[in-house]
Protein backbone atom coordinates (compact mmCIF):
# COMPACT_ATOMS: atom_id res chain seq x y z
CA UNK A 1 0.00 0.00 0.00
CA UNK A 2 0.79 3.61 -0.45
CA UNK A 3 2.13 5.86 1.83
CA UNK A 4 0.82 9.71 1.46
CA UNK A 5 1.13 12.07 3.70
CA UNK A 6 -2.00 13.53 2.56
CA UNK A 7 -5.29 10.97 2.72
CA UNK A 8 -8.93 12.98 1.47
CA UNK A 9 -10.31 11.19 4.38
CA UNK A 10 -8.78 13.17 6.69
CA UNK A 11 -10.81 15.99 6.11
CA UNK A 12 -13.53 14.38 7.68
CA UNK A 13 -11.60 13.53 10.99
CA UNK A 14 -10.93 17.80 11.24
CA UNK A 15 -12.83 17.52 13.82
CA UNK A 16 -10.97 15.35 15.59
CA UNK A 17 -8.10 17.58 16.86
CA UNK A 18 -10.41 18.44 19.82
CA UNK A 19 -9.56 14.86 21.25
CA UNK A 20 -6.80 15.72 23.00
CA UNK A 21 -7.03 19.74 23.39
CA UNK A 22 -10.19 19.95 23.75
CA UNK A 23 -10.92 23.95 25.02
CA UNK A 24 -8.48 24.87 22.49
CA UNK A 25 -9.90 23.56 19.87
CA UNK A 26 -13.79 24.25 20.65
CA UNK A 27 -12.15 27.97 20.44
CA UNK A 28 -10.86 27.31 17.00
CA UNK A 29 -13.97 26.09 15.79
CA UNK A 30 -15.63 28.51 17.13
CA UNK A 31 -13.81 31.49 15.73
CA UNK A 32 -13.71 29.48 12.59
CA UNK A 33 -17.70 29.05 12.19
CA UNK A 34 -17.63 32.65 13.01
CA UNK A 35 -15.34 34.01 10.72
CA UNK A 36 -16.74 32.53 7.69
CA UNK A 37 -20.65 34.14 8.56
CA UNK A 38 -21.99 37.11 7.09
CA UNK A 39 -20.52 39.80 7.92
CA UNK A 40 -19.21 43.15 6.45
CA UNK A 41 -18.50 40.42 3.26
CA UNK A 42 -20.50 38.45 1.81
CA UNK A 43 -20.67 33.91 2.52
CA UNK A 44 -19.54 34.08 -1.10
CA UNK A 45 -16.79 36.66 -0.73
CA UNK A 46 -14.94 34.89 2.07
CA UNK A 47 -15.16 31.55 0.49
CA UNK A 48 -12.92 32.83 -2.69
CA UNK A 49 -10.39 34.28 -0.11
CA UNK A 50 -10.77 30.70 1.27
CA UNK A 51 -9.87 29.67 -2.16
CA UNK A 52 -7.09 31.60 -2.91
CA UNK A 53 -5.22 31.43 0.51
CA UNK A 54 -5.69 27.53 0.27
CA UNK A 55 -3.48 27.91 -2.55
CA UNK A 56 -1.20 29.77 -0.53
CA UNK A 57 -0.41 28.01 1.65
CA UNK A 58 -0.80 25.07 -1.00
CA UNK A 59 -2.89 23.15 1.24
CA UNK A 60 -4.92 20.01 -0.71
CA UNK A 61 -7.41 20.07 2.24
CA UNK A 62 -8.69 23.78 2.20
CA UNK A 63 -8.18 23.55 -1.60
CA UNK A 64 -10.82 20.50 -1.66
CA UNK A 65 -13.11 21.86 0.70
CA UNK A 66 -13.18 25.47 -0.41
CA UNK A 67 -13.52 24.78 -4.27
CA UNK A 68 -16.89 22.98 -2.97
CA UNK A 69 -18.01 25.69 -1.00
CA UNK A 70 -17.27 28.18 -3.59
CA UNK A 71 -19.54 26.70 -5.90
CA UNK A 72 -22.26 25.76 -3.62
CA UNK A 73 -22.02 29.77 -2.69
CA UNK A 74 -22.73 30.22 -6.24
CA UNK A 75 -19.32 30.87 -7.45
CA UNK A 76 -18.34 30.27 -11.05
CA UNK A 77 -14.75 28.91 -12.43
CA UNK A 78 -14.31 32.19 -13.78
CA UNK A 79 -14.09 33.76 -10.56
CA UNK A 80 -12.42 30.80 -8.39
CA UNK A 81 -9.73 31.00 -11.31
CA UNK A 82 -8.99 34.42 -10.86
CA UNK A 83 -9.45 33.98 -7.02
CA UNK A 84 -6.27 31.72 -7.32
CA UNK A 85 -4.53 34.53 -9.91
CA UNK A 86 -4.95 36.83 -7.25
CA UNK A 87 -3.18 34.59 -4.89
CA UNK A 88 -0.66 34.02 -7.50
CA UNK A 89 -0.36 37.37 -8.26
CA UNK A 90 0.50 38.60 -4.36
CA UNK A 91 3.14 35.70 -3.76
CA UNK A 92 4.91 36.43 -7.06
CA UNK A 93 4.95 40.33 -6.32
CA UNK A 94 6.13 39.38 -2.74
CA UNK A 95 8.75 37.35 -3.96
CA UNK A 96 9.72 40.18 -6.54
CA UNK A 97 9.71 43.24 -4.40
CA UNK A 98 12.45 41.59 -2.53
CA UNK A 99 14.13 42.29 -5.41
CA UNK A 100 14.62 46.22 -4.15
CA UNK A 101 16.33 44.53 -1.57
CA UNK A 102 19.01 42.79 -3.30
CA UNK A 103 18.99 46.51 -5.57
CA UNK A 104 19.98 48.03 -2.53
CA UNK A 105 22.62 45.38 -1.26
CA UNK A 106 24.22 45.68 -4.84
CA UNK A 107 24.79 49.12 -4.30
CA UNK A 108 25.79 49.15 -0.87
CA UNK A 109 28.42 46.67 -2.23
CA UNK A 110 29.82 48.21 -5.80
CA UNK A 111 31.33 51.00 -6.26
CA UNK B 1 -16.77 15.12 -16.54
CA UNK B 2 -19.11 12.88 -18.06
CA UNK B 3 -19.60 12.92 -21.69
CA UNK B 4 -22.91 14.08 -23.53
CA UNK B 5 -24.96 11.93 -23.94
CA UNK B 6 -27.29 11.65 -26.83
CA UNK B 7 -30.01 8.90 -25.49
CA UNK B 8 -31.68 7.71 -22.16
CA UNK B 9 -30.40 5.46 -19.66
CA UNK B 10 -33.00 3.26 -20.86
CA UNK B 11 -32.11 3.69 -24.30
CA UNK B 12 -29.04 2.41 -23.24
CA UNK B 13 -30.58 -0.79 -21.08
CA UNK B 14 -28.37 0.77 -18.31
CA UNK B 15 -29.01 -0.69 -15.15
CA UNK B 16 -30.28 2.68 -13.91
CA UNK B 17 -32.86 2.90 -16.02
CA UNK B 18 -34.43 0.38 -13.62
CA UNK B 19 -36.37 1.74 -10.55
CA UNK B 20 -35.28 -1.02 -8.16
CA UNK B 21 -31.63 -0.27 -8.85
CA UNK B 22 -32.13 2.86 -7.79
CA UNK B 23 -33.66 2.04 -4.67
CA UNK B 24 -31.68 -0.86 -3.77
CA UNK B 25 -29.21 2.08 -3.69
CA UNK B 26 -30.87 4.77 -2.46
CA UNK B 27 -31.57 2.07 0.64
CA UNK B 28 -28.47 1.05 0.97
CA UNK B 29 -27.57 3.83 3.67
CA UNK B 30 -25.22 3.85 6.65
CA UNK B 31 -26.41 6.86 7.87
CA UNK B 32 -29.83 7.16 9.49
CA UNK B 33 -32.82 6.72 7.17
CA UNK B 34 -35.10 9.65 5.63
CA UNK B 35 -38.58 8.16 7.49
CA UNK B 36 -36.75 7.67 11.14
CA UNK B 37 -35.40 11.15 10.67
CA UNK B 38 -38.82 12.57 10.69
CA UNK B 39 -39.70 9.63 13.41
CA UNK B 40 -36.80 11.75 15.28
CA UNK B 41 -38.61 14.98 14.41
CA UNK B 42 -42.19 13.26 15.92
CA UNK B 43 -43.52 13.00 12.44
CA UNK B 44 -44.12 9.35 12.37
CA UNK B 45 -47.11 9.86 10.14
CA UNK B 46 -46.36 12.44 7.14
CA UNK B 47 -49.82 13.49 5.05
CA UNK B 48 -50.49 16.24 2.71
CA UNK B 49 -51.96 19.43 4.10
CA UNK B 50 -53.94 19.93 1.05
CA UNK B 51 -53.63 19.50 -2.86
CA UNK B 52 -53.15 22.81 -4.40
CA UNK B 53 -50.63 21.76 -7.21
CA UNK B 54 -51.62 19.21 -10.03
CA UNK B 55 -48.60 18.31 -11.64
CA UNK B 56 -49.08 16.79 -15.39
CA UNK B 57 -46.13 14.63 -16.83
CA UNK B 58 -47.30 14.71 -20.65
CA UNK B 59 -44.60 12.40 -21.56
CA UNK B 60 -40.52 11.61 -21.41
CA UNK B 61 -39.91 12.51 -24.38
CA UNK B 62 -37.53 15.75 -24.86
CA UNK B 63 -34.97 17.02 -27.01
CA UNK B 64 -32.55 17.30 -24.80
CA UNK B 65 -30.68 14.85 -22.82
CA UNK B 66 -29.73 17.09 -19.60
CA UNK B 67 -27.01 15.13 -17.44
CA UNK B 68 -28.93 15.76 -14.31
CA UNK B 69 -32.41 14.73 -15.67
CA UNK B 70 -33.79 12.55 -13.01
CA UNK B 71 -36.54 12.09 -15.59
CA UNK B 72 -34.26 10.44 -18.16
CA UNK B 73 -35.56 11.97 -20.99
CA UNK B 74 -34.79 11.90 -24.23
CA UNK B 75 -35.05 12.12 -27.78
CA UNK B 76 -35.65 8.50 -27.68
CA UNK B 77 -38.31 8.00 -24.72
CA UNK B 78 -41.58 7.21 -26.68
CA UNK B 79 -43.84 7.51 -23.47
CA UNK B 80 -46.74 10.45 -23.74
CA UNK B 81 -49.59 11.00 -22.29
CA UNK B 82 -52.96 10.01 -24.73
CA UNK B 83 -55.73 12.46 -25.06
CA UNK B 84 -57.89 10.25 -23.12
CA UNK B 85 -55.69 10.17 -19.56
CA UNK B 86 -55.81 13.74 -20.38
CA UNK B 87 -59.60 13.78 -20.39
CA UNK B 88 -59.52 12.37 -16.92
CA UNK B 89 -57.08 15.02 -15.96
CA UNK B 90 -59.82 17.38 -16.73
CA UNK B 91 -62.23 15.12 -15.43
CA UNK B 92 -60.51 15.30 -11.83
CA UNK B 93 -60.35 18.59 -12.01
CA UNK B 94 -63.53 18.96 -12.77
CA UNK B 95 -64.84 17.92 -9.41
CA UNK B 96 -61.75 19.86 -7.69
CA UNK B 97 -60.84 22.94 -6.78
CA UNK B 98 -57.21 22.75 -7.78
CA UNK B 99 -56.22 26.07 -9.19
CA UNK B 100 -53.08 25.47 -10.30
CA UNK B 101 -51.70 23.09 -12.77
CA UNK B 102 -48.02 22.28 -13.54
CA UNK B 103 -47.47 20.92 -17.06
CA UNK B 104 -43.78 19.49 -16.82
CA UNK B 105 -41.99 16.15 -18.84
CA UNK B 106 -39.46 15.71 -21.01
CA UNK B 107 -40.54 18.71 -22.88
CA UNK B 108 -44.48 19.04 -22.67
CA UNK B 109 -44.95 20.76 -25.81
CA UNK B 110 -43.81 17.38 -27.95
CA UNK B 111 -46.95 15.63 -26.75
CA UNK B 112 -48.99 15.93 -30.04
CA UNK B 113 -52.18 17.04 -27.53
CA UNK B 114 -50.42 20.14 -25.89
CA UNK B 115 -51.93 22.70 -26.75
CA UNK B 116 -55.66 21.11 -26.90
CA UNK B 117 -54.67 20.71 -23.38
CA UNK B 118 -53.58 23.92 -22.67
CA UNK B 119 -56.76 24.91 -24.09
CA UNK B 120 -59.09 23.28 -22.41
CA UNK B 121 -57.08 24.02 -18.91
CA UNK B 122 -57.49 28.05 -19.73
CA UNK B 123 -61.29 27.28 -20.84
CA UNK B 124 -61.63 26.37 -17.52
CA UNK B 125 -59.74 29.11 -15.29
CA UNK B 126 -56.99 27.30 -14.64
CA UNK B 127 -53.44 28.71 -13.57
CA UNK B 128 -51.13 26.88 -15.92
CA UNK B 129 -47.94 26.45 -15.29
CA UNK B 130 -45.03 24.90 -18.24
CA UNK B 131 -42.03 23.61 -17.67
CA UNK B 132 -40.31 24.68 -20.42
CA UNK B 133 -36.69 23.81 -21.64
CA UNK B 134 -36.46 26.64 -23.87
CA UNK B 135 -34.89 25.30 -26.72
CA UNK B 136 -37.27 23.70 -27.28
CA UNK B 137 -39.12 27.10 -28.86
CA UNK B 138 -36.35 26.93 -31.20
CA UNK B 139 -36.35 23.05 -32.13
CA UNK B 140 -38.29 23.66 -35.30
CA UNK B 141 -41.16 25.88 -37.15
CA UNK B 142 -43.59 24.27 -35.54
CA UNK B 143 -42.60 25.28 -31.96
CA UNK B 144 -41.54 29.28 -33.00
CA UNK B 145 -44.81 30.27 -31.78
CA UNK B 146 -44.99 28.88 -28.21
CA UNK B 147 -44.39 32.04 -26.52
CA UNK B 148 -47.70 33.47 -28.00
CA UNK B 149 -49.57 30.76 -27.57
CA UNK B 150 -47.99 31.10 -23.87
CA UNK B 151 -48.93 34.42 -23.82
CA UNK B 152 -52.64 34.09 -25.28
CA UNK B 153 -53.33 32.05 -21.98
CA UNK B 154 -51.08 33.36 -19.42
CA UNK B 155 -49.63 30.33 -19.08
CA UNK B 156 -46.90 31.05 -16.50
CA UNK B 157 -43.13 29.54 -17.83
CA UNK B 158 -40.60 28.01 -15.56
CA UNK B 159 -37.53 27.40 -17.41
CA UNK B 160 -33.83 25.93 -16.23
CA UNK B 161 -31.12 27.90 -16.66
CA UNK B 162 -28.27 26.28 -14.63
CA UNK B 163 -25.86 29.44 -14.88
CA UNK B 164 -25.67 32.66 -16.84
CA UNK B 165 -22.44 31.35 -18.36
CA UNK B 166 -22.40 28.83 -21.59
CA UNK B 167 -19.56 26.63 -20.13
CA UNK B 168 -21.78 25.49 -17.11
CA UNK B 169 -25.02 25.31 -19.10
CA UNK B 170 -23.63 23.51 -21.38
CA UNK B 171 -22.12 20.90 -19.53
CA UNK B 172 -25.25 20.07 -17.72
CA UNK B 173 -27.65 20.62 -20.89
CA UNK B 174 -26.27 19.86 -24.35
CA UNK B 175 -23.59 21.58 -26.17
CA UNK B 176 -25.03 25.06 -27.77
CA UNK B 177 -27.75 24.94 -25.04
CA UNK B 178 -27.03 28.14 -23.46
CA UNK B 179 -26.89 30.23 -26.90
CA UNK B 180 -30.33 28.64 -27.86
CA UNK B 181 -31.84 29.40 -24.35
CA UNK B 182 -30.75 33.03 -24.80
CA UNK B 183 -32.57 33.46 -27.98
CA UNK B 184 -35.46 31.68 -26.46
CA UNK B 185 -35.53 34.04 -23.61
CA UNK B 186 -35.63 36.82 -25.98
CA UNK B 187 -38.22 35.23 -27.91
CA UNK B 188 -39.95 35.13 -24.23
CA UNK B 189 -39.24 38.67 -23.43
CA UNK B 190 -40.47 39.98 -26.91
CA UNK B 191 -43.63 39.47 -25.82
CA UNK B 192 -44.09 40.56 -22.90
CA UNK B 193 -42.61 37.80 -20.51
CA UNK B 194 -40.54 38.51 -17.68
CA UNK B 195 -41.13 42.12 -17.79
CA UNK B 196 -41.31 44.29 -14.83
CA UNK B 197 -44.97 45.64 -15.80
CA UNK B 198 -46.23 42.88 -17.05
CA UNK B 199 -48.28 40.01 -15.53
CA UNK B 200 -47.10 37.22 -17.99
CA UNK B 201 -44.29 35.34 -15.81
CA UNK B 202 -41.26 33.99 -16.37
CA UNK B 203 -39.87 32.49 -14.11
CA UNK B 204 -36.23 30.14 -13.92
CA UNK B 205 -35.01 27.46 -12.21
CA UNK B 206 -30.97 26.82 -11.36
CA UNK B 207 -30.57 23.26 -10.72
CA UNK B 208 -26.27 23.29 -9.76
CA UNK B 209 -24.48 21.51 -12.65
CA UNK B 210 -22.47 18.69 -10.33
CA UNK B 211 -22.28 17.18 -6.97
CA UNK B 212 -22.71 20.43 -4.70
CA UNK B 213 -25.61 21.94 -3.39
CA UNK B 214 -27.69 25.05 -4.81
CA UNK B 215 -26.43 28.78 -3.80
CA UNK B 216 -28.40 31.00 -1.61
CA UNK B 217 -31.62 31.65 -3.65
CA UNK B 218 -31.63 34.80 -3.09
CA UNK B 219 -28.43 35.66 -4.01
CA UNK B 220 -28.48 33.78 -7.17
CA UNK B 221 -31.81 35.55 -7.76
CA UNK B 222 -29.74 39.15 -8.03
CA UNK B 223 -26.72 37.63 -9.96
CA UNK B 224 -28.41 36.29 -12.68
CA UNK B 225 -30.86 38.97 -13.07
CA UNK B 226 -27.63 41.55 -13.08
CA UNK B 227 -26.09 38.87 -15.17
CA UNK B 228 -28.55 38.69 -18.14
CA UNK B 229 -29.52 42.40 -18.00
CA UNK B 230 -26.10 43.42 -18.55
CA UNK B 231 -24.96 41.22 -21.00
CA UNK B 232 -28.13 39.77 -22.80
CA UNK B 233 -30.63 42.37 -22.10
CA UNK B 234 -32.65 39.76 -20.85
CA UNK B 235 -35.19 39.93 -17.84
CA UNK B 236 -37.03 37.23 -15.54
CA UNK B 237 -39.38 37.22 -12.56
CA UNK B 238 -38.00 34.31 -10.31
CA UNK B 239 -35.44 32.34 -9.88
CA UNK B 240 -36.08 28.67 -7.92
CA UNK B 241 -32.68 27.34 -6.34
CA UNK B 242 -33.48 23.32 -6.58
CA UNK B 243 -31.45 20.74 -5.37
CA UNK B 244 -30.56 18.01 -7.65
CA UNK B 245 -32.07 14.61 -6.08
CA UNK B 246 -29.72 11.33 -6.52
CA UNK B 247 -32.25 9.74 -8.91
CA UNK B 248 -31.83 8.46 -12.25
CA UNK B 249 -29.34 10.23 -14.25
CA UNK B 250 -28.29 12.59 -11.41
CA UNK B 251 -27.88 9.04 -9.63
CA UNK B 252 -25.76 7.62 -12.64
CA UNK B 253 -23.57 10.88 -12.84
CA UNK B 254 -23.10 10.44 -8.86
CA UNK B 255 -21.86 7.06 -8.71
CA UNK B 256 -19.82 7.32 -12.18
CA UNK B 257 -18.10 10.09 -10.83
CA UNK B 258 -17.46 8.66 -7.29
CA UNK B 259 -19.79 11.06 -5.74
CA UNK B 260 -22.71 9.03 -4.69
CA UNK B 261 -21.53 8.66 -1.19
CA UNK B 262 -20.22 12.09 -0.44
CA UNK B 263 -23.21 13.79 -2.03
CA UNK B 264 -25.63 12.06 0.40
CA UNK B 265 -23.73 12.46 3.45
CA UNK B 266 -23.72 16.38 1.96
CA UNK B 267 -27.47 15.61 2.25
CA UNK B 268 -27.94 14.82 5.55
CA UNK B 269 -25.54 17.26 7.12
CA UNK B 270 -27.75 19.62 5.76
CA UNK B 271 -30.88 18.22 6.49
CA UNK B 272 -33.16 20.96 8.00
CA UNK B 273 -36.35 20.21 10.01
CA UNK B 274 -37.86 23.52 9.06
CA UNK B 275 -37.45 22.69 5.54
CA UNK B 276 -39.62 19.80 5.86
CA UNK B 277 -43.33 21.62 6.12
CA UNK B 278 -43.17 23.04 2.95
CA UNK B 279 -41.61 20.26 1.02
CA UNK B 280 -44.06 19.90 -2.76
CA UNK B 281 -45.51 16.44 -1.63
CA UNK B 282 -47.70 18.16 1.04
CA UNK B 283 -49.63 20.33 -1.11
CA UNK B 284 -48.83 18.37 -4.67
CA UNK B 285 -50.49 15.52 -6.24
CA UNK B 286 -47.70 14.36 -9.72
CA UNK B 287 -49.94 12.47 -12.52
CA UNK B 288 -47.67 9.86 -14.47
CA UNK B 289 -47.90 9.95 -18.29
CA UNK B 290 -50.12 6.64 -18.00
CA UNK B 291 -52.47 8.42 -15.41
CA UNK B 292 -50.89 6.65 -12.08
CA UNK B 293 -50.82 9.00 -9.45
CA UNK B 294 -47.87 9.79 -6.99
CA UNK B 295 -46.82 12.18 -3.86
CA UNK B 296 -44.49 14.11 -6.15
CA UNK B 297 -42.13 14.56 -9.26
CA UNK B 298 -39.58 11.99 -7.72
CA UNK B 299 -41.68 9.12 -6.88
CA UNK B 300 -43.03 9.04 -9.83
CA UNK B 301 -39.72 8.41 -11.75
CA UNK B 302 -39.04 5.42 -9.19
CA UNK B 303 -42.35 4.52 -9.88
CA UNK B 304 -43.33 4.58 -5.95
CA UNK B 305 -47.22 4.95 -6.63
CA UNK B 306 -49.42 6.02 -4.12
CA UNK B 307 -50.39 3.04 -1.63
CA UNK B 308 -52.03 2.95 2.12
CA UNK B 309 -55.58 2.49 0.17
CA UNK B 310 -55.38 6.09 -1.78
CA UNK B 311 -56.49 5.51 -4.85
CA UNK B 312 -53.75 5.66 -7.45
CA UNK B 313 -54.92 6.58 -10.47
CA UNK B 314 -56.61 9.38 -12.20
CA UNK B 315 -59.61 7.09 -13.40
CA UNK B 316 -60.60 6.67 -9.48
CA UNK B 317 -59.19 10.60 -8.13
CA UNK B 318 -60.83 11.66 -5.00
CA UNK B 319 -59.53 14.64 -3.55
CA UNK B 320 -60.91 13.44 0.24
CA UNK B 321 -59.38 9.67 0.16
CA UNK B 322 -55.62 11.44 -1.44
CA UNK B 323 -55.53 14.13 1.04
CA UNK B 324 -55.65 11.56 4.19
CA UNK B 325 -52.87 9.84 2.32
CA UNK B 326 -49.12 8.52 3.65
CA UNK B 327 -46.68 10.12 1.87
CA UNK B 328 -44.14 7.81 0.53
CA UNK B 329 -40.78 8.42 1.85
CA UNK B 330 -36.91 7.42 0.99
CA UNK B 331 -33.96 8.06 1.28
CA UNK B 332 -33.87 10.96 -2.13
CA UNK B 333 -36.26 12.97 0.53
CA UNK B 334 -33.26 14.46 1.86
CA UNK B 335 -32.83 16.38 -1.35
CA UNK B 336 -35.59 18.34 -0.60
CA UNK B 337 -35.32 18.89 2.94
CA UNK B 338 -31.46 20.27 2.60
CA UNK B 339 -30.26 24.20 3.52
CA UNK B 340 -33.18 25.88 2.50
CA UNK B 341 -35.12 23.17 1.45
CA UNK B 342 -36.10 22.41 -2.37
CA UNK B 343 -39.23 22.05 -4.31
CA UNK B 344 -40.53 23.03 -7.94
CA UNK B 345 -40.64 26.23 -6.68
CA UNK B 346 -37.57 26.91 -5.06
CA UNK B 347 -36.71 26.98 -1.67
CA UNK B 348 -39.57 25.89 1.41
CA UNK B 349 -38.10 28.02 4.28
Amino acid sequence: MDKTYYDPKDLKKFGNITELQPELGKKFFDYYGDVFKEGALTQREKSLIALAVSHAVQCPYCIDAYTSDSLEKGADETQMMEAIHVAAAIKSGALLVHGVQMMNKIDDLTM
Amino acid sequence: MLKERKISLQGQDHQLSHTDKQIAILEDLEQVSFSHRLEELGKSSFKPTSIDIFQVNLGKMCNQVCKHCHVDAGPDRKEIMTRETMQLCLDALDQSDISTIDLTGGAPEMNPDFRWFVEELSRRGKHIIVRCNLTIILASKKYNDLPLFFKKHKVEVVSSLPHFSARRTDAQRGEGVFEKSIQALKMLNNVGYGLADSDLKLNLVYNPSGAFLPADQAGLEAEFKRKLKDGYDIAFNELYAITNLPISRFLDYLVASENYEDYMQKLIDAFNPAAVDGVMCRNTISIGWDGYLFDCDFNQMLDLKLNHGAPNHIRDFNVDLLTKREIILNNHCYGCTAGAGSSCGGVTT
